[in-house]
């Protein structure tokens, strides 16, 4: 049986491809089964994001199993075969392996380092656990791809350093205030990104948020939503005694705080730190105000800048990262080939013969006296029934359909063959 | 006995200084917990000598400058244990304990001898007033070292530089209010010390103030100290001038502590 990936994400395929396979609401479950139905497919889980579709299958015969994939997704999908085959990877065995333990770690997302992905993953699987369309195998591959992510995130700092503005400022705020609950918060204008922005540093405990915009009526409702207290546009800097952080994206074509102004609030704040993100462009707070004592001024491009060398940060820990999924791959890809049967059928056969020899001498030497042919018809008896005893188990394990690998597995257990599965 | 111990501490504190200055560069956990182990088993190694020198001697050890290095230096790494324990930031260490072993390299080169104390110097103001100066002053000492620490942080935001180091000091607002801290419980015992060192005057030279270079210079560390406070509370002054006075206030303490002993004439002076 051999591990599977056939599947496509946002490198191969653009969103009008990718929604088309997707496999959402129902048709996960529908889709799940249904594969599963493919009498090659012995185990099977999908994982369907916005960024890709991918299945996860353990197949014998690859090559027919493949084929009827494929028919199944055009067929289900009510698609073309040849608006989708394109885009479609294929891989198997050992890169396979290393391409779920890759996607699991993050290593293959849009956003090197993001941490969705390994929550999606283990929802697929946990989808197609419960749905009972894995088996030994897949399970396996599953905890390993999980615990490998989780091998990457503690041994290498490549979910560190914020990638996004709205999480770069919340790291920014942290690096200026004691802590961020008890701080307060003034959007300036109501541009989408300063939006995000302030959502994520309430999330991140600010309180207080204060809203200010040319049309009060719109500023009334962000604040309503930010249960938060609206400012009249006029009245911004008087205001802005109370605020340690200030987002700024209003449409003015010129400066709306001026460095006198914000020298005055300061003294009345009594120099207590101020930390302003001006993410309008053009910029709307003077960039002379960084000059001032306990005043931290960011603009968009200052943010863009601390972005992108965290970027080219998580990009020096993904070297690590890969390493570490190699080494995985590697402890998974021997536990695989420990499940082949051959050596596990040896093995017992031997064990068997074992106990037959030993009982036999037991026996001679309780009847020392027992002639030769009694002997003869006493061994060949034994064995008999240690061949009627194995015959079953053996059977199983040579059985090239459904749960080979469990029986497999199973029989090593029992009889405490040992197969290099050392890693439990 | 005295010096076997005077010795290891040392080491120990060599070692925990140059373990923690590695840690800024490349901060492991390890590296953080070894300098934190190497200080713990420094600082037992040095109680261990101020006590046996305490007891041969009948009194604290702080009557020659080897001594009042070593006692210096001792003060600090307490000061700093307190704050490790209520702030939990590793990387203080890294500002701290440099200073701690320059004191005890610079108490190592100095005669060791044990000399006869004055006996007009015998009395029980001897602790009181030595032991409020010197934990006065090593509160500032670590005062000096956070500033350090602040003044690097600012120099990241407001320069836009913001890896490596950034991310592992904390904010500067928490630097800000440590520094604070420090020097509002460093001041009031800077001025028992004083205090106490005019009633001590008093009874042992029969007048309050001699214009002794130490006095003179001790007032100049007194009123630095009470010019940071003040403005703070008054005009609100914090931060980037806080921590820059804080740092000019150390250096006259450093003065106060040597440059007088070596430049000028005092009855202070230790033997």
């Amino acid at each position: 049986m051999k591990v599977l990936v056939i599947g496509l994400n946002h490198k191969t395929a653009d969103v009008e491809v990718r929604e088309k396979l997707a496999f959402n609401g129902e048709k996960l479950e529908l889709g799940v089964l249904r594969l599963r139905e493919i009498p090659e497919v012995k185990e099977v889980s999908v994982l369907s994001t916005c960024n890709r579709v991918e299945m996860y299958i353990c197949a014998i015969d690859t090559e027919s199993a493949i084929e009827k994939i494929k028919l199944f997704l055009a067929e289900f999908h009510n698609l073309n075969r040849s608006s989708f085959d394109p885009h479609l990877y294929i891989l198997s065995e050992t890169e396979a392996v290393r391409h779920i333990f890759r996607v699991a770690s993050s290593l293959d997302s849009m956003v090197l380092g993001e941490p969705q992905i390994l929550g999606q993953l283990k929802d697929a699987f946990d989808f197609s656990l419960e749905k009972k369309t894995t088996g030994v195998m897949m399970n396996k591959l599953m905890k390993k791809a999980i615990s490998t992510a989780k091998r990457v995130r503690t041994e290498t700092r490549i979910a560190e350093n914020a990638v996004s503005i709205s999480f770069a400022a919340v790291e920014l705020a942290r690096k200026i205030f004691k802590e961020l609950s008890g701080t307060s918060c003034m959007l300036l204008g109501a541009g989408e990104m300063a939006e995000l922005a302030a959502r994520h540093l309430v999330n991140n405990g600010v309180s207080n948020v204060m809203v200010a915009n040319r049309t009060y009526e719109r500023g009334c409702e962000l604040a309503k939503e930010f249960k938060g207290k609206p400012v009249k546009y006029e009245d911004f800097i008087n205001e802005l005694v109370h605020v340690d952080i200030i987002i700024c994206s209003t449409g003015a074509p010129t400066y709306v705080l001026k460095k006198e102004h914000m020298h005055k609030v300061m003294k009345e704040r009594r120099h207590k730190p101020v930390f302003l993100i001006d993410i309008s462009v053009p910029r709307n707070i003077d960039p002379e105000i960084n000059n001032l004592d306990s005043v931290y001024l960011y603009n968009v491009d200052d943010l863009q800048e601390v972005i992108d060398t965290n970027i080219l940060e998580r990009q020096k820990e993904a070297a690590k990262a890969e390493a570490i999924v190699l080494e995985e791959v590697e402890k998974f890809v021997k536990w695989v080939s420990s499940l082949d049967s051959v050596p596990v059928i040896v093995a017992l056969r031997q064990k068997a013969e074992e106990i037959k020899k030993e009982e036999l001498e037991k026996l001679k030497n309780k009847l020392p006296n027992i002639d030769e042919a009694t002997m003869k018809a006493l061994e060949y008896t034994a064995g008999a029934i240690v061949n009627k005893l194995i015959h079953p188990p053996t059977a199983a394990m040579k059985d090239d359909s459904n749960d080979r690998d469990e029986a497999v597995a199973l029989i090593k257990k029992i009889y405490g063959i040992n197969g290099d599965d050392g890693e439990e | 006995m005295g010096t076997l111990l005077f010795e290891l501490a040392l080491t120990f504190y060599f070692a925990a200084a140059i373990i923690s200055v590695v840690e800024l560069f490349r901060g492991t956990k390890e590296a953080s917990r070894l300098t934190f182990y190497a200080t713990c088993t420094g600082f037992a190694m040095h109680t261990a000598c101020i006590l046996f020198r305490y007891f041969s001697a009948g009194h604290l050890p702080i009557t020659s400058m080897h001594e009042a290095s070593s006692f210096f230096a001792w003060c600090i790494v307490f000061i700093y244990f307190l704050l490790e324990y209520q702030y939990k930031i590793g990387l203080i260490g890294s500002f701290i304990l440099p200073v701690v072993f320059v004191l005890m390299l610079s108490s190592s080169v100095l005669p060791r001898q044990m000399m006869p104390l004055d006996p007009v110097l015998q009395s029980y103001w001897l602790g009181i007033h030595t032991l409020l100066a010197f934990l006065g002053n090593a509160a500032f000492a670590t005062a000096f070292g956070i500033s350090i620490m602040y003044l690097i942080q600012e120099h990241h935001l407001k320069s836009k530089h913001l890896h490596g180091l950034f991310q592992r000091l904390p904010s500067i607002q928490v630097l800000d209010e440590i520094n604070y801290k420090l020097i509002s419980i460093g001041f009031p015992l800077l001025t028992l010390a004083i205090i106490t060192g005019i009633i001590w005057a008093n009874n042992a030279w029969g007048s309050y103030w001699r214009w002794d270079p130490k006095e003179v210079w001790s007032m100049i560390t007194w009123l630095i100290y009470a010019l940071i406070l003040h403005i703070r509370l008054t005009a609100g002054w914090r931060g980037k001038k806080a921590a820059i006075l804080s740092i000019l206030g150390f250096v006259v303490v450093m003065f106060t502590f040597f440059g007088v002993n070596l430049l000028l004439k005092s009855v202070h002076i230790f033997k």
